[in-house]
């Protein structure tokens, strides 16, 4: 019997969370399995029954690394059902802790997970001790993104300022200055982190595919926007569901998104610097353009890298304008209730999120839906990965599992979150 | 260089956040990688060595047959593992499903449970001996770190026994619970976190699970003074920590 050439990685390093490959090579079979092996948690079933003001303290825990998007995005979420419109400075201190959470999030994978790759080195540990310059700049900024998160939240990971229509606690002006001195300082940085990651070498892969962001003409869209595609699909918030289908995949606990109709779509970075590349800051559209970037880039999901850096770039200069013009009055955030039905999609550092509960008299979640960035990526992924083996299909087998690694943690997939 | 200590970080089921707050010791990682070996961390590391090590630190709970058998053969290769957060200690927001029968759960979420190989998360000691629980959802970098610094030092570690409290009233906090009649765990809740909530007006929700000599029933009395109703406060309990023996015949009331 002909043996069929394999490629198995059973536990995928230097991403977040449980995660596993099978791909099968052989021309005739080809297969190519993202397998997710992370443990679900079922947060939709033990959310009914909870109170209407604690789901974004609970869905915060679906993810450690973005936990900012899931309590903005619950927040929304409950917010609309229950009737209630938050202040311009709640919106404003909610996006700088969204974008915070981008910086460190960003800046962890480009530095701490991506780097290694390219300098043929297992982890950023070995990496530093060769060329401990290198990570400087990368420490420095994840530091700067989780101390903006701390003032801003209370704590970065799982923050606990923000609540349903707004927060507990505004912080003093004079820590938000000594916040300000540093992200000024910062942008240097963040500019020199693009021309770093533009200088690396990225696999060459022509893998075109659909991809959608949250979009809002008067602002890079984080925390509410309309949805677009590079296909022509706009639809509010509460249509997700007419547009969005997912399903269960037998060898993953992830479920796989598509587009009814049309297949897999790719989200994140690359997608939404595609779609919103107008409504970027100045600095990051003037670095894009010297680097050579031109959107819409549909082609190549490596350059899911090189969008995260100049997403970075962005995230700090909007920082640095928003905390120039926010009041930071207290606000009393008592509100009214009604029982009802709400949805919120966001951009999670890793894509579009979203979440929708409904609400009964009682102020008690009846039901919940939530999709994760990487349940949107998960199909495009394995599209990606076939291609990836068909284009390299000559390299030894080492070297193709390596760069099917490289592809996976491009991504920068949250696995844990995927599954919640 | 070779008989540096050998560390190993270990995911189970939660959400990462642990790892996370570990990985905030950006100022601390040059010393510390100075004297310790990283010997296993797939989300840091792409060359994991299958131990023996020093010291295991935990995340998340078991919930699956895979991971019930890996942490058994953790806890053959280390001289000592640490449960490092809620999740490994208690089961954490997780464990809220606990009370609902699992098939329950799982119909709700996939249409094909037969896939599915998950049981209800409990911490890890329920299944091992655990020689220390660093709490916290997540437990701050601090904790991590002093917990570090004292055992590679072979030194007994502190661990804070008393209450939210104490930290709350060394930061001269309004008391919410007593002078603003606002449900906060604070009294029952393992301090650490440097009453963060209640320093930024908002109740503590108990996320460091239960102190030493907790009193929950007479806490649940002064939450009904607060105006909560018994299913409200059944839920406070029942979040963090409820399948912890001071927590949980409140938590079961619901």
């Amino acid at each position: 019997m002909k043996s069929i050439k394999t490629i198995n990685v059973d536990y995928i390093a230097r991403v977040e969370g449980q995660g596993a490959l099978a791909i099968k090579l052989d021309p005739d079979a080809r297969d190519v399995k993202f397998k997710i092996f992370e443990p679900p948690r079922f947060f939709e079933s033990f959310l009914v029954g909870r109170k209407y003001d604690e789901v974004h303290e609970l869905t915060s825990r679906i993810c450690g690394i973005c936990p900012v998007a899931h309590q903005v995005t619950a927040l929304r979420a409950v917010e609309n059902a229950i009737g209630v419109e938050v202040s311009q400075q709640t919106k404003d201190l909610r996006k700088i802790l969204a974008l915070s959470a981008f910086i460190s999030s960003h800046v962890l994978s480009l530095y701490f997970l991506t780097t290694p790759d390219y300098f043929n080195h297992e982890s950023v540990i070995s990496l530093g001790q060769e060329h401990p310059d290198l990570l400087k700049i990368g420490l420095k900024l994840k530091k700067l993104g989780n101390d903006l998160g701390d003032v801003i939240g209370g704590r970065a990971i799982h923050p606990v300022y923000a609540v349903v229509n707004g927060f507990t606690h505004i912080p003093p002006r004079k820590q938000l200055d000594s916040i300000l001195k540093r992200l000024i300082d910062a942008t240097n940085d963040a500019l020199e982190t693009v021309r770093f990651f533009d200088s690396l070498k990225y696999p060459a892969l022509d893998s075109p595919s659909e991809q959608i962001a949250i979009s809002d003409d008067d602002q890079y869209a984080v925390n509410e926007g309309l949805m677009k595609s590079t296909k022509g699909l706009v639809a509010e918030e509460k249509d997700y569901r007419k547009f969005i289908a997912d399903k269960q995949v037998l060898y993953s606990h992830t479920k796989a998104s598509t587009v009814k109709g049309r297949g897999s779509f790719l989200v994140g970075p690359l997608a939404r610097v595609n779609i919103n590349f107008k409504q970027l800051s100045e600095n990051a559209r003037a670095v894009a353009k010297e680097i050579g970037f031109n959107p819409p880039q549909l082609n190549n999901p490596f350059d899911l890298i090189i969008t995260r850096a100049i997403e970075v770039v962005h995230a700090i200069d909007e920082c640095i304008e928003l905390i120039g013009r926010i009041p930071l009055k207290k606000e009393d955030t008592s509100h009214s209730f009604q029982p009802g039905e709400g949805f919120a999609i966001t951009e999670a550092p890793r894509g579009m999120l979203y979440h929708s509960y409904k609400i009964n008299e009682d102020g008690l979640i009846e039901s919940a839906d939530i999709v994760p960035p990487t349940a949107h990526n998960a199909k495009n992924i394995e599209n990606d990965l076939k291609q990836l083996v068909e284009t390299f299909n000559d390299l030894p087998i080492d070297d193709l599992t390596l760069k099917c690694e490289m592809l996976v943690r491009a991504y920068d997939p949250c696995i844990s979150c995927s599954v919640h | 260089m070779a008989n540096k200590p050998k560390i190993a970080v270990f995911k189970f089921t939660g959400c990462a956040g642990c790892q996370m707050e570990l990985l905030r010791m950006v100022d601390e990682f040059p010393e510390l990688l100075d004297r310790v070996e990283i010997s296993y961390f797939k989300m840091a590391k792409r060359d994991n060595l299958l131990g023996p090590y020093d010291i295991s630190l935990i995340e998340g709970s078991v919930s699956t047959p895979r991971e019930l058998k890996e942490i058994k053969e953790i806890r053959k290769n280390s001289k000592m593992v640490v449960a490092m957060g809620d999740c490994a200690v208690t089961g954490c927001v997780p464990s809220i499903r606990n009370w609902i029968p699992q098939h329950e759960s799982e119909e709700l979420v996939y249409e094909d449970t037969l896939v599915i190989g998950s049981f209800r998360p409990l911490g890890i000691g329920e299944y091992l001996k655990v020689d220390y629980d660093i709490p916290g959802c997540p437990p701050d970098k601090n904790l991590i770190l002093g917990f570090l610094i004292k055992s590679l030092q072979e030194l007994r570690v502190y661990h804070r026994p008393h209450s939210v409290c104490v930290e709350c009233k060394l930061k001269e906090n309004v008391c919410l619970l007593t002078s603003l009649m606002q449900p906060c765990m604070g009294p029952v809740t393992r301090a650490g976190c440097d009453a963060i909530c209640p320093s930024g007006g908002r109740v503590c929700e108990g996320c460091y699970g239960p102190m030493n000599d907790a009193n929950p029933e007479f806490l649940a009395e002064s939450f009904k003074e607060c105006g909560l109703n018994d299913d409200d406060i059944s839920r406070k309990f029942r979040k963090y920590a409820g399948l912890t023996k001071e927590f949980f015949k409140e938590a079961s009331k619901l």
